[in-house]
């Protein structure tokens, strides 16, 4: 009975479907994204934007949980048949996108074969070299990119007698100990602790986080992180947790909080953390650029992008494609990357919307959005700094994680940590490696 | 009452403030936390009584929505959940009460491997075979339907196990009377067994209804229109956000709406579900 | 079983048991038979290549140590949710059957967090025990404890178990009470005239009694603790910090996770089955027998 129902309740459900379909055939599109809050906000206006635009495309925005979350639905989908046009993936989800041929379709692909104009060289290439080959093609459309900054209070380091914000590690050490004296539950924190203290550190450091160029120029790449450089990086936030002149914040952004209350004076995460600050913190406030050990040659080298990028995936009609790329091209106008990265703290993906950015004078009110971007630019990129491409990156960084809250729990020495780190991460490129060469 | 001494009374109350305290102490901050704003509760100073941001906070939370261009269909997410939750309430109870009526009262070829068959879906929960779920629903094309939300969890043993319960308690005599009263199994179902039942029955409704009401993996996965979203999914878009403010104040403003309905359903089927036992106690 | 099998409907009763039947071999049989032909098979995230490795999968996952480690918080997690909510819940639901004034407001209060849902008390748990956000938390930190349980594995279970706990201390209050009520006073009374205390009269009259409600309780609350949980630790500690609260069930979701390693997933989530079917089989049938009904 119940069933019979149900089955009712499909078929009218079929129905309805087909009766809304209008005469003159709209394109639906699905988009799947990660985007919540303010920034779902902005993903909903482009979409009716371009819905408004023309009448050919509809793009239909989809909200499917946090990214894994999000990339987790994109898989199960496409394996049931169901996979939507777009798919917004976090940037450590790259390697699993790229290596799935047949389930995505390469944006540079994309574009040629639609015919829209789309030149890679407007891109900016800190942006774009972390979603393209070795060869320089961009397989996906950078949507939202930040990258790692520290955020200080300036306040606090008055009241400490610290005249300057830290630029260097020791010196980042030294205040942490120094402000501890006047908050003594937190003197350093951090977000994003794998990005923060392994994947920018190399990269900012032009050290490899593992072989064949951060696994950009293969899947054979074996991780090799656990160096006396990271290891000293580690002992010293271990040794700074004890009296808490350092806490750790947990894996993602929740501890953000304590920076904004004024608990953690220095405080290193994303770019993007800016609408918060902005919106919460009761105190002078600024950020400076990622510090750096003084003593390693060539550092600072360039920092890597965070955030994430959209991906088109395969098996779609040649309709369906044609409404991604006039979407794409929608996107990357000059005008709407600029009010983009003005609305969202995320940073423009192309040239042209840095420098009119640049030139409206923005940044001297908001220097705060520019740090980021001369992090990314620092230096032209070197094979250590372009990005990463570990398969399985999504689990190792949850691994890389757990280790290092070993570490500053006490569990482990530093080095115990970053090799059981290593090894572990190796058994899953492996694992990786074996179902992606084929 | 078998005592009455007044030292006898004391120990009930201490024991039940202290337990209504801790059960109800999260709630409150909840709502505490929905009339405060964002700057006060991120910052960790928000004080143990009401803010002034109440109104604003629930205007913005059900009318205007959490950011100035879209608009947070709260109204439109409860209606979905209702839905769901009723849709899989209703479906659970039907199929569980004539199962474990098959399975209790009568003797058929493999009654017990139809009973283990069943019992040992409790095992499982929709978590753990998520991906093959979510294939076999999208082969039946049943996503993005009502029917795909409520079907795969209806799925489960719980409430056949509880009538099942249920059934053994009931005196044999009665079966054997009504028997003698030429009912067969139809007439004994409906006009024995369904009016004793009610009281599970209602007990039953409220228990699966919040358990519809508070699925999250099976309707994120399942639905990919907005407007089939479930407020528990709403909830968790204005948490869990990326490189944003966390707006607790709407959050909280949205787990006090989302938590509105099922309260009143098991308050309201409290009392029928107390009513009916002291009935059946006379 | 007691065989009360009283009519014989062999057309009537397969029609009544059809509709379970088919929704469980439909959602429950089916995709569980996929998993486990899963579990033998080595694939990338997409499905676009499949190896077939026979057992590979369980012996791989049987040499990791974070395997066994994982056992051993879902036995901590699961022993001490079940306890404490079983134990509250009882406790709740003997006070609140006593006819004492006011004693309906306490109920409703007392079933008004049931209505919550997971996700949500989650939510209202971190808003609680988040240092630097949390009430809590910053009464702790200023009491003296160093309440940490982004770093400190045993807060993190703590902090899960009073979630969990919390969440399920209606349901099993719900159910005691509900057990409490469908005793005879006459058979409390005559124990009272027999003059036993009430302390020894709760625990050889009263508790056996109320064994049927209990053996449902422990069956469903093992389940809860094993299983619907997830969504708790999810939001709260994403299994962490270093793995202290990654359970049997969050470890198969974790490594499932995007496709990475669905193999090992899967034969996770087979060994799963079969622990917890042969687990309910022994407690079923061992509490059966002592069950009265």
């Amino acid at each position: 009975m119940a069933l019979r129902q149900f089955g009712a309740a499909a078929a009218v459900t079929t129905a309805l479907a087909f009766a809304a379909s209008p005469a003159h055939a709209v394109t639906e599109i699905q988009w799947w994204h990660a985007m919540t809050g303010p920034n779902n906000d902005v993903v909903v206006k482009l979409a009716n934007d371009f819905n408004a635009t023309q009448s050919d495309y509809k793009i239909v925005p989809s909200y499917k949980g946090s990214y894994p979350d999000t990339l987790n639905a994109g898989i199960a989908a496409f394996r049931a048949g169901n996979a939507p046009g777009i798919m917004q993936v976090f940037e450590v989800g790259t390697a699993t996108m790229m290596s799935a041929k047949g389930a995505i379709k390469p944006v540079f692909e994309l574009m040629k074969e639609q015919g829209e104009t789309f030149d890679p060289q407007s891109y900016l290439p800190a942006i774009t070299g972390y979603y393209s080959t070795a060869k320089g093609d961009m397989l996906s459309f950078p949507f939202n990119s930040s990258s790692m900054v520290m955020w200080v209070n300036l306040d606090a380091l008055k009241k400490a007698d610290i005249p300057e914000p830290p630029k260097t590690w020791p010196e980042v050490f030294a205040d942490a100990k120094k402000l501890h004296a006047t908050s003594p539950t937190c003197g350093f924190s951090s977000s994003w602790v794998t990005w923060g203290f392994i994947e920018q550190f190399n990269a900012w450091h032009n050290q490899p986080i593992g072989t064949k160029a951060n696994g950009l120029d293969g899947f054979d790449t074996v991780l090799e992180f656990n160096s006396p450089l990271e290891t000293k990086l580690l002992e010293n936030l271990v040794e700074l947790q004890k009296d808490k002149s350092y806490d750790y914040s947990g894996r993602t952004n929740t501890g953000e909080g304590r920076f904004t209350s004024g608990e953690c004076p220095l405080y290193m995460s994303s770019s993007a953390f800016y609408p918060n600050v902005k919106a919460n913190a009761k105190f002078t406030y600024t950020a400076v650029p990622m510090p750096y050990f003084p003593d390693v040659a060539g550092a600072p080298q360039n920092s890597i992008i965070g955030g994430a990028s959209l991906w088109v995936m395969g098996g779609k009609s040649a309709e369906e494609y044609k409404g991604i790329a006039k979407f794409f091209t929608f996107l990357s106008d000059t005008d709407r990357q600029v009010y983009l990265h003005e609305v969202s703290g995320y940073l423009p993906i192309t040239k042209a919307a840095y420098e009119k950015t640049k030139e409206s004078g923005f940044y001297d009110k908001n220097p705060i959005l520019e740090v980021p971007l001369k992090e990314l630019t620092n230096k032209p990129p070197t094979e250590n700094s372009r990005g990463l491409r570990f398969g399985g990156m999504v689990q190792m960084r949850d691994v890389w994680s757990e280790e290092i809250e070993a570490a500053l729990g006490g569990k482990k020495s530093a080095k115990e940590a970053l090799d059981a780190a290593v090894s572990r991460g190796n058994q899953m490129l492996r694992q990786f490696e074996r179902t992606a060469a084929k | 009452m078998v005592e009455h001494r007044r030292f006898g009374n004391l120990l009930p109350h201490i024991v039940l403030l202290i337990g209504v305290a801790i059960v109800a102490f999260p709630v409150y901050l909840a709502v505490i936390g929905s009339t405060h704003n964002d700057v006060v509760i991120s910052n960790g100073q928000m004080p143990l009584y009401p803010g002034s941001h109440g109104i604003e906070t629930y205007w913005k939370t059900i009318v205007s929505g959490t950011g100035k261009t879209t608009r947070e269909p709260v109204g439109s997410m409860l209606i979905s959940s209702l839905i769901m939750a009723v849709g899989i309430a209703v479906g659970k109870i039907a199929i569980s009460i004539i199962s474990a009526y098959a399975v209790v009262f009568f003797s058929f070829p493999f009654r017990m491997t139809t009973f283990w068959i069943i019992f040992v879906t409790l095992m499982l929960p929709v978590e753990v075979r998520i991906f093959p779920t979510y294939k076999i629903a999208s082969d039946l094309h049943l996503l993005d339907s009502y029917s795909g939300l409520i079907l795969p969890l209806i799925a489960s043993a719980t409430a056949t196990l509880l009538f099942r319960q249920f059934f053994m308690t009931i005196p044999k005599e009665l079966v054997e009377a009504s028997k003698m009263d030429g009912a067969g199994p139809i007439r004994f179902f409906f006009d024995t067994l369904l009016p004793l039942s009610m009281t599970n029955i209602a007990a039953l409704f409220v228990i699966l209804f919040i358990y519809g009401w508070n699925q999250y993996l099976w309707p994120l996965l399942i639905t990919t229109r907005d407007d089939m979203q479930t407020i528990v999914i709403g909830i968790k878009k204005i948490i869990d956000v990326k490189d944003a403010l966390t707006e607790w104040s709407v959050a909280m403003a949205t787990a006090v709406l989302a938590m509105l309905p099922p309260v009143a359903v098991v308050v309201l089927m409290q009392r029928l579900f107390v009513k009916g036992l002291i009935e059946t106690e006379k | 079983m007691e065989n009360r099998a009283i009519f014989s409907g062999r057309l009537l009763a397969p029609l009544l048991v059809l509709p379970q039947l088919a929704v469980s071999l439909i959602f429950f049989y089916w995709p569980a038979a996929q998993a486990l032909w899963q579990s033998f098979l080595v694939q990338d995230a997409f499905g676009l290549s499949t190896e077939f490795v026979w057992l590979e999968n369980y012996v791989a996952l049987l040499k990791t140590p974070e395997y066994y480690h994982s056992i051993g918080v879902t036995f901590v997690f699961s022993t001490l949710v079940v306890a404490f909510s079983l134990a509250i819940g009882l406790l709740l639901a003997v006070m609140a059957n006593r006819n004492i004034k006011g004693v309906q407001i306490y109920r409703t209060f007392l079933i008004i967090p049931y209505a919550v849902a997971p996700a949500v008390a989650s939510v209202l748990f971190i808003f609680m025990f988040q240092p630097g956000l949390g009430m809590i938390a910053r009464a702790l930190q200023r009491a003296g404890i160093d309440w940490n349980p982004v770093l400190n594995g045993n807060h993190a279970m703590i902090l899960v178990v009073i979630a969990a706990v919390w969440n399920q201390i209606s349901y099993n209050f719900l159910f005691f009470l509900a057990g409490l009520q469908a005793i005879p006073k006459s058979v409390i009374e005559a124990a009272a005239i027999d003059g036993a205390r009430p302390w020894r009269r709760f625990w050889t009259i009263v508790f056996p009694l109320l064994s049927p409600t209990t053996f449902f309780l422990i069956v469903v609350n093992i389940t809860y603790a094993f299983f619907n949980t997830l969504g708790i630790i999810d939001t709260a500690t994403e299994g962490g910090p270093n793995a202290a609260t990654q359970t049997l069930v969050y470890k198969v979701f974790q490594d499932g996770k995007a496709g990475a390693d669905l193999g090992s997933s899967a034969a996770q989530s087979v060994i799963l089955m079969i622990i917890v079917i042969v687990l309910t089989a022994v407690q079923f049938r061992y509490v059966e027998k002592k069950v009265h009904y």
